[in-house]
C-alpha cells in the first residue's frame, strides 16, 4: 500500500511546473516568430524607404523601363512579369488541381487515395530549381514544336512549370475542404436520385467552395513569390509584355540577380531589391488577407 | 418497474398508451410474418396490396452478416414502422429498400426486393433512377447549404421535374412548412430551426414526386412539439405515399404505424451478431398480442 496523498500532491506540483514551461516555451517560439516577422518588414520598409529617396514612388510605379543600370527604375515590367506568370500557372493548376481534388476526395477508392495523396505532396515538396530545368529541358522543346521560333527563355513554361509546382497546394488543400463536407449532406443528395457527378459538382463542390477558392488564392500568391523555377525558365531581361511567349524578368527573378550580382551595399540598385521586395511583400499579404477573409466570410459551419 | 404483459390481453390493457393509427384496424386481411418466426401466421386485418415484398433479404458489411433472413410485405399507401434495439439493422434493412447501401464501399445485399414486380437488387436496375422512385429522409436533417428554395429545386431538376414556382409552393404546402417560409425561399436553409429543417427536407423528397418516403428516426433529433407536427405530416402523406419508418420511439410507432416490423438481433454459429426479423403486423396486434416473447419484452420496456 502506498500512502495515498503525498505522492500524488508532488507529482501535481510537478505537472504544474511542466505545464508551465511548455507554456514559456510555446510563448517564447511564438514572439519569436512574431518579432522576426516585424524585424523583416522594418528592414524592407527602412532599405526600401532609402531607395525611395532617389527615386520618386511615383516612377517606380508608373514608369515602363525597369534598366537600374541606367537609372530606369519602372517596375512594371517586373510586376506585369510576376502576374503573367502567376496567371499562366493559375490557368495549369486549378483545372488539375480541382480535378484531382474531386477525384480524390469524391470518386476515387480509399486505397488509391491513400497512395495518390502523398505523391501529389511529393511533388509539392520538389526543390523548385529542379523544375526549372524541367522547364529548359523538357517543357520549352515540347513548347518549340507548336510554336517554332520560341526561345529558351520565355513566360509560358515558366507558367506551366510553377502550375505543376502549385498544383498540388490547390488538390490538397480543396480536398481537405471537399471531405470536410459531411457525408449526410451527400447522402441527401443521391437519396434525391442525383448521380455522383452531380452530388461533386453540385453539392460537395459549392459547399467547400470557401476552401476551394481559398486554396486556389493562396496558391497564386505562392505562384508569385516563386523563385528558381521563374529565374531559370523565364529568363533575366525585364520585359512589359502580355505575350507568353516572350521572355520576361520577374520581381523575384530581379532579386536573385542583383543579390548575386556585384552590386555594392548602398548603391541604388541594392536599395531596389528592398524596394521591390518590399512591393512583393505587400503583394502576397493582400491576396493571403484576401484568402482568409473569403474563408470568413462564407465559411459554412456544419453542425 | 414494469410489468410484463399477457399477450393475450387488450389493447386497451398495454402498459404503453397506444392510439392506433386510423383505419389501420379496418384494412382487411392478413400477412405472413417473417421466415425468423416460424408458424407465426396471423389472422390480422390485413393492409392492402403490397408495394414491396422482401425476400430472405440480408445485408453483408465485409465479413459481417448485419442482417439476415428478412422475408415481409410493406403495404401500400401506408405506414410501416421498423422497431428494435439499436444496432439490430433498422438503417442498414431500411437502407436495402433505396440501394443506399450500393454507396457504402464493401457493403452486399442478398435476397430479393420485390418492388412491383422486380427485384430492385437486380443489377438491371439503376440505383439512381430508383431513388428518385424511392425518396429518403435521414435522423439528421441535412439541407443543403443553399436557400430554401435551391434545396427543393435540386431534387426536381436532378429528376427531369421543371422546378415551377407552384411546385415549391406545393411540396412545402404538403411538408406543413409554407406558412413559416413563405416570405424568405431566398433564406439559407441553415437558418431554419432543426425541425423546420427536418420539414424541408421531407419537402425536398416529397417534390421528386416519388411512391416511397423512407425516414430514418426522422424525429429523433426533435422536440416533441416538432415530433407531433412531423408525425402528423406522416398520416397525411400516408394517404398518398407508402412511407417506411424507423423510430425507437414506441409511442411513435403506435401513433403513426399501420403495420409494424420488429427486429432484433440474434448470434450466429459463428459469433457474428446478426439482425434478423422477428415479428411483423399491424400495429394493433403487435400492440396489444405479440406473438413472439422478444417483441412483447421489447415493447414493454424490459428490452432495448
Ligand atoms: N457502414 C457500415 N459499415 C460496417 N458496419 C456497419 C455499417 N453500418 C452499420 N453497420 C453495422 O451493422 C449493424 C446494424 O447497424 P444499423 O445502423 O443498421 O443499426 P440500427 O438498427 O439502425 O441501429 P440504431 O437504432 O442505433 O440506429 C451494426 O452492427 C453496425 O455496426
Ligand atoms: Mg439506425
Amino acid at each position: 500500500m502506498t500512502p495515498p496523498d503525498r505522492p500524488r500532491a508532488r507529482r501535481s506540483a510537478r505537472g504544474r511546473f511542466g505545464e508551465k514551461a511548455v507554456l514559456l516555451a510555446l510563448a517564447a517560439a511564438a514572439t519569436i516568430s512574431v518579432l522576426v516577422t516585424v524585424g523583416i518588414v522594418v528592414v524592407l520598409v527602412e532599405e526600401g524607404a532609402l531607395f525611395f529617396t532617389d527615386v520618386p514612388i511615383t516612377e517606380f510605379f508608373t514608369g515602363t523601363q525597369w534598366f537600374p543600370l541606367e537609372g530606369k527604375f519602372g517596375v512594371l515590367p517586373l510586376l506585369n512579369a510576376s502576374i503573367v506568370i502567376a496567371l499562366i500557372a493559375a490557368v495549369v493548376a486549378v483545372p488539375l488541381g480541382l480535378g484531382s481534388a474531386i477525384y480524390l476526395s469524391e470518386y476515387a477508392p480509399e486505397r488509391l487515395r491513400r497512395v495518390v495523396k502523398p505523391v501529389l505532396e511529393i511533388l509539392a515538396g520538389m526543390p523548385t530549381i529542379v523544375l526549372g530545368f524541367f522547364a529548359l529541358d523538357a517543357v520549352t522543346p515540347a513548347l518549340q514544336m507548336v510554336f517554332p521560333g520560341l526561345g529558351l527563355y520565355n513566360a509560358l513554361a515558366a507558367g506551366i512549370v510553377v502550375g505543376l509546382l502549385i498544383t498540388p497546394l490547390i488538390s490538397s488543400l480543396s480536398e481537405d475542404a471537399m471531405r470536410a463536407v459531411p457525408n449526410s449532406m451527400r447522402e441527401g443528395a443521391f437519396g434525391l436520385g442525383a448521380t455522383r457527378r452531380v452530388v461533386s459538382l453540385r453539392v460537395v463542390v459549392p459547399a467547400a467552395l470557401s476552401g476551394i477558392v481559398a486554396s486556389i488564392v493562396l496558391a497564386i500568391s505562392r505562384a508569385i513569390g516563386e523563385t528558381m523555377a521563374v529565374t531559370l525558365a523565364a529568363g533575366t531581361i525585364p520585359n512589359l509584355s502580355w505575350n507568353p511567349l516572350e521572355g520576361m524578368q520577374t520581381i523575384t527573378a530581379y532579386i536573385v540577380q542583383v543579390s548575386k550580382g556585384e552590386a555594392t551595399r548602398g548603391s541604388l540598385q541594392y536599395d531596389s531589391i528592398f524596394a521591390v521586395g518590399l512591393l512583393l511583400f505587400v503583394v502576397t499579404l493582400v491576396i493571403n488577407i484576401i484568402a482568409v477573409r473569403i474563408v470568413r466570410k462564407y465559411r459554412t459551419v456544419y453542425q | 418497474m414494469t410489468t410484463n404483459v399477457d399477450p393475450e390481453k387488450t389493447a386497451k390493457d398495454s402498459p404503453i398508451e397506444i392510439h392506433l393509427a386510423a383505419g389501420a384496424a379496418d384494412r382487411g386481411a392478413s400477412q405472413q410474418a417473417s421466415g425468423a418466426q416460424p408458424g407465426a401466421t396471423s389472422s390480422e386485418p390485413s393492409l392492402g396490396p403490397p408495394i414491396f415484398r422482401l425476400q430472405d433479404m440480408g445485408v453483408w458489411y465485409g465479413k459481417h452478416h448485419a442482417v439476415r433472413g428478412v422475408t415481409m410485405d410493406v403495404p401500400r399507401n401506408a405506414i410501416t414502422a421498423l422497431i428494435g434495439p439499436s444496432g439490430c439493422g433498422k438503417s442498414t434493412a431500411l437502407r436495402c429498400l433505396n440501394r443506399m447501401n450500393d454507396l457504402i464501399p464493401g457493403a452486399r445485399v442478398e435476397g430479393r426486393v420485390l418492388f412491383g414486380d422486380e427485384d430492385l437488387l437486380s443489377s438491371d436496375v439503376d440505383p439512381v433512377d430508383l431513388r428518385g422512385r424511392i425518396g429518403m429522409v435521414f435522423q439528421k436533417p441535412n439541407p443543403f447549404p443553399k436557400s430554401i428554395k435551391d434545396n427543393l429545386e435540386f431534387g426536381m431538376k436532378v429528376n427531369g421535374i421543371k422546378p415551377t414556382a407552384e411546385r415549391v409552393e406545393q411540396a412545402l404546402v404538403d411538408a406543413a412548412l409554407w406558412d413559416e417560409v413563405k416570405d424568405r425561399l431566398k433564406a439559407e436553409a441553415f437558418s431554419l430551426s432543426g425541425g423546420q429543417q427536418q420539414r424541408l427536407c421531407i419537402a425536398r423528397a416529397i417534390a421528386v414526386e416519388p411512391e416511397v418516403i423512407l425516414m430514418d428516426e426522422p424525429c429523433s433529433a426533435l422536440d416533441p412539439i416538432a415530433t407531433l407536427a412531423i408525425e402528423d405530416l406522416m398520416k397525411n402523406l400516408a394517404e398518398r405515399y407508402t412511407l417506411v419508418v424507423v423510430t425507437h420511439n414506441m409511442q411513435q410507432a403506435a401513433r403513426i404505424s399501420d403495420q409494424v416490423a420488429f427486429m432484433t438481433v440474434e448470434g450466429t454459429a459463428e459469433g457474428d451478431r446478426t439482425g434478423v426479423l422477428a415479428e411483423v403486423g399491424t400495429a394493433r396486434q403487435i400492440f396489444s398480442a405479440p406473438k413472439d416473447p422478444r417483441t412483447e419484452a421489447y415493447i414493454t420496456g424490459r428490452v432495448g
